[in-house]
């Protein structure tokens, strides 16, 4: 894992996030596929790349509207090789949607049905998704970057429209009339003219067609959507409320063992000896060491735990000193690497930015400020945690596994086991989140090397020690900031420098004419990676905080002070709406009652987050009474999914902002456990209240992340407001406020 | 100590094979199938693993199957009668009170309990009664408001 200049080993943080290139071969081979489908009629979308569809045999463009312009193939000539999405419309009117994208709870099963539905002109429980099965679905990078309702809905939009078109032209021609005159809803095609109607699957019945299309077929636009837009139910929620629906860990296959590992006693440690004959004496047991790795597979869990507990192992721990919580950020500052050019790119939304004299304008500004602001790592802490079930079969290994890169996995795996990919299957289940901590296959690589060694398939999940210890973390880091401010209250200066925690949402969404903002990659102590809104959090948080001293310093209201210094719209709007909401204007600040905002940009959303806190005394616990959030992510997809993750960012985002930080030291995770790592309970959730600005002008962007940046700063605010006490740590108050 | 070799869940005595002291999580889920009981935490911090014991939440990971021995045990599995969802599962999905899922039996099971004994709570009762249950995705206010609608329905 190496970031883009490959100078950091460890930090995965950003390259997650580019764009969903590149367009890789899709693996069902032809002769298999209406063996697998059914007969029918199926639809695939080739990604818009003239040159690739040229190249795989002349398929054309399809110009929309009415006629039948995209290419057919029959059997003997290969499928393209550029597929961004597809869909099978069988006998009986089944839609079988197939897709990269998985679900971890974002609940994009449900909004890409309504996208499908939307323009196949279908109901919701005709249409079934397949996702993340690297044999069935086309290629995809993976789940993260909030890129699916930007590009995977509008994707399946397009195949879903061109799909309905098609079922249109062949009831025309069945008909012998203008397609012009008919009518497609409801899973039918129907003639106004003659009462006539066909359903799809009657369409569909007997057929064996393939159709692949570059679609420019016109989408219905916001204002007109009658499935999207409307909040509808998870689709499979019934699964989830019966225990019905299988996890990555509930995955079961004849004749499994049952995985466990072997953890050395610190990062870094090398396996000096081994004596496994204990174990290996057991009845079932099968043993596996390769170079420092080494585990057990049983028939099983107390088995194979009993195998792992008899393994005879030394390790040589790592020689020096190493860093601990203690000294963190004095180790980040001292093993920053330079900062890159002004505008580098890192990844796909940030970039240093290097903007006017920053240096004179601080020098004569009438208000300057200066401060230190640090940020712990924390652990996604998924409540399910890494699991696999490998199965090796004539050579070809299956996997199903929790991951968000269920492609990336199946690399991983076929570089593991030097297997070409082709010859190995990855399955995601929907399972038991993520929030960006499930980017890699460890268990899938580990579950493999049992499964291989013992010639039957393994199950391998990890315990919650593991998960806490194993895993990768948000990244920590130290911003330091410097801003200038004229009497009027204007921002004049800006420098920020970023070490280590990443450079989403680094730049500022205020106007500065003079700015200087970096971000600087660091030796991280710790295996450190993607996170829900990645460094957006910590950017915002330090920036957020810096804004309410500045506005203390030059003697403004908070929000007076911010919207003085804005001129994007959109941003704006969701300050002035959750303000409102708030009663912001009519708050009354005690000593033991604050009051505080925080909000930005990020990802195409937009977000203000209010909070009001409470001190039940003088050095007591903080705790958060009311918080209103308003966001703006363009054209809502599904109201009531968007409310749950709004409210489900602000719950989760209040770990991280109050309590939430891993200590560690000697290479060791000292609170790898609930017990004494504290997560966000019943107690600590305060009313939420949402407010969706809806514009149906705007394109849909992805919202599973952005609404967690506001939370933090708006606390931190809320202290000041209450105390007077300026905080500049994440977690804010692990301890209580001491005053 | 003697194996354990049968248990009597959702009203039906299955026959196990367990050494007393292994969880009683291991034994739904490795060998009954009984997979809607989830590992979480392994610690009793979490409540993803929660069946009942003669009615009352116990977790399962902290349960060794030798106590569970002659008591009825309830999972997630064997809530909805005759096909009729429970009062709680209804409710959950009526509130969109699940975002990945994975905690929803657990809490589901820890309800079924509490509303047992308190038909009428407060949301004070609720938070407190169930601080025991995490979940990561943040949908504790949606549980709340399943909770308070399920009590509804069943009082009325």
């Amino acid at each position: 894992m190496s970031d883009p200049r490959g100078r950091n080993p460890v930090v995965e943080v950003e390259r997650y996030e580019l764009d969903e290139a590149p367009v890789r071969p899709f693996g069902l081979e032809r002769r298999e596929f209406f063996k697998l489908m059914g007969a029918g009629v199926a639809i695939f979308l080739l990604n818009d790349m003239p040159t690739a569809a040229q190249e795989s045999g002349g398929f054309v463009r399809r110009r929309p509207r009415r006629g039948i312009q995209g290419r057919r193939f029959n059997f003997g000539e290969p499928l393209p090789q550029n597929i961004g999405a597809w869909l099978h419309i069988g006998e009986t009117g089944k839609v079988t949607v197939y897709t990269g994208k998985v679900e971890v709870g974002q609940n994009i099963r449900t909004s890409l049905t309504q996208a499908v539905a939307e323009e196949l002109r279908v109901g919701m429980e005709a249409i079934h998704m397949v996702m993340g099965d690297t044999a069935r679905v086309p290629f995809d990078m993976g789940t993260f970057g909030s890129r699916t309702t930007p590009t995977m809905n509008l994707q399946l939009r397009r195949v879903a429209a061109a799909a309905r078109e098609l079922m249109v032209e062949m009831a025309a021609k069945r008909w012998n009339v203008s397609a012009a005159r008919l009518v497609a809803s409801d899973g039918k095609v129907s003639d106004p003219s003659s009462g006539r109607s066909l359903e799809y699957g009657e369409l569909a019945r007997g057929q064996e067609m393939a159709q692949a299309i570059v679609a420019e077929d016109p989408l219905r636009p916001a204002t007109e959507w009658t499935v999207e837009g409307k909040s509808v139910p998870k689709v499979n929620a019934l699964e989830f409320v019966t225990g019905q629906h299988h996890f990555p860990a509930d995955i079961r296959r004849p004749r499994m063992l049952f995985g466990k590992i072997l953890r050395p006693p610190a990062f870094g440690a090398t396996l000096q000896s081994f004596d496994a004959s204990g174990a290996a004496a057991m009845p079932g047991v099968v043993v596996v060491r390769e170079g420092d790795f080494a585990g057990v597979a049983a028939p099983s869990e107390p088995e194979a735990e009993r195998a792992l507990a008899a393994l005879k192992a030394e390790w040589k721990l790592p020689s020096g000193p190493q860093p601990s919580n203690q000294n963190l950020f004095e180790y980040l500052k001292a093993h920053a690497e330079p900062a890159g050019h002004p505008g580098e790119e890192f990844g796909f939304f940030g970039a240093n930015e290097e903007r006017g004299a920053v240096g004179p304008a601080l020098a004569s500004a009438a208000h300057r400020l200066e401060a230190t602001y640090t940020i712990a790592y924390i652990a996604h802490a998924p409540l399910e945690p890494r699991a696999a079930v490998a199965e090796w079969q004539d050579g070809k290994l299956t996997v199903w596994t929790g991951t968000q890169r269920p492609f990336g996995v199946r690399n991983q795996l076929a570089e593991a086991f030097h297997l070409p990919e082709a010859r190995v299957r990855v399955l995601m289940p929907d399972m038991g989140s993520a929030y960006g901590g499930k980017h890699t296959g460890e268990a899938a690589v580990e579950a493999a090397r049992l499964a291989k060694a013992a010639g039957r398939p393994v199950k391998l999940v990890w315990t919650r020690e593991e998960e806490f210890t194993w895993a990768y973390f948000r990244p920590a880091g130290v911003i330091e900031i410097k801003s200038g401010a004229n009497a009027n209250g204007l921002l004049t200066a800006w420098e920020f420098h970023n070490y280590n925690s990443g450079p989403s949402a680094i730049r500022t969404p205020y106007e500065v004419p003079n700015q200087r903002i970096a971000f600087y990659p660091t030796r991280s102590p710790l295996r450190q990676g993607s996170y829900r809104a990645l460094a957006a959090t910590a950017n915002h948080f330090a920036r957020e905080a810096h804004m309410d001293d500045v506005a203390r310093q030059v003697k403004m209201d908070p929000l007076e002070f911010r919207l003085k210094n804005l001129k994007d719209e959109r941003l704006k709007a969701v300050f002035q709406a959750a303000a409102e909401r708030f009663g912001w204007r009519e708050r009354k600040t005690t000593r033991h009652r604050g009051f505080g905002m925080g909000g930005g940009f990020e990802k195409g959303g937009y977000v203000a987050t209010f909070a009001e806190i409470s001190l039940e005394r003088p050095g007591g616990e903080v705790r958060v009474r009311r918080v209103v959030t308003a966001f703006d992510c363009g054209a809502v997809v599904n109201p009531d999914g968007l409310r749950n993750q709004i409210v489900g960012a602000n719950i989760m985002g209040l770990g991280g902002a109050l309590f939430e930080a891993i200590e560690f030291a000697d290479g060791k995770i000292l609170n790898n456990r609930f017990s004494r790592y504290r997560v966000p309970r019943f107690s600590d959730v305060p009313e939420i209240e949402v407010i969706l600005i809806d514009r149906k002008d705007q394109p849909s962007a992805g919202a599973g992340e952005t609404p967690i940046v506001g939370i933090a700063p708006a606390i931190r605010n809320a202290i000041l407001d209450a105390t007077g006490v300026h905080l500049y740590s994440l977690p804010l108050v692990p301890h209580g406020l001491k005053a | 100590m003697q194996r354990v070799r049968s248990l009597t869940i959702n009203g039906q005595r299955v026959a196990v094979d367990a050494e007393p002291a292994t969880p009683l999580l291991t034994v739904l889920r490795d060998q009954l199938g009984l997979t809607g009981t989830k590992y979480g935490c392994g610690e009793g911090q979490c409540g993803a693993c929660t069946v009942l014991l003669n009615g009352f939440p116990r977790r399962s990971c902290q349960t060794a199957v030798g106590v569970a021995a002659g008591k009825k045990i309830t999972t997630i599995e064997g809530l909805a009668r005759n096909g009729k969802l429970h009062p709680l599962q209804q409710a959950f999905l009526d509130e969109g009170a699940l975002q990945c899922g994975y905690c929803t039996p657990g809490m589901i099971m820890t309800g079924v309990a509490f509303l047992r004994a308190n038909p009428h709570p407060s949301e004070a009762d609720i938070r407190r009664f169930m601080q025991g249950n995490l979940c990561r995705c943040g949908t504790y206010p949606r549980i709340v408001a399943a909770f308070r609608r399920a009590a509804a329905i069943k009082s009325s």
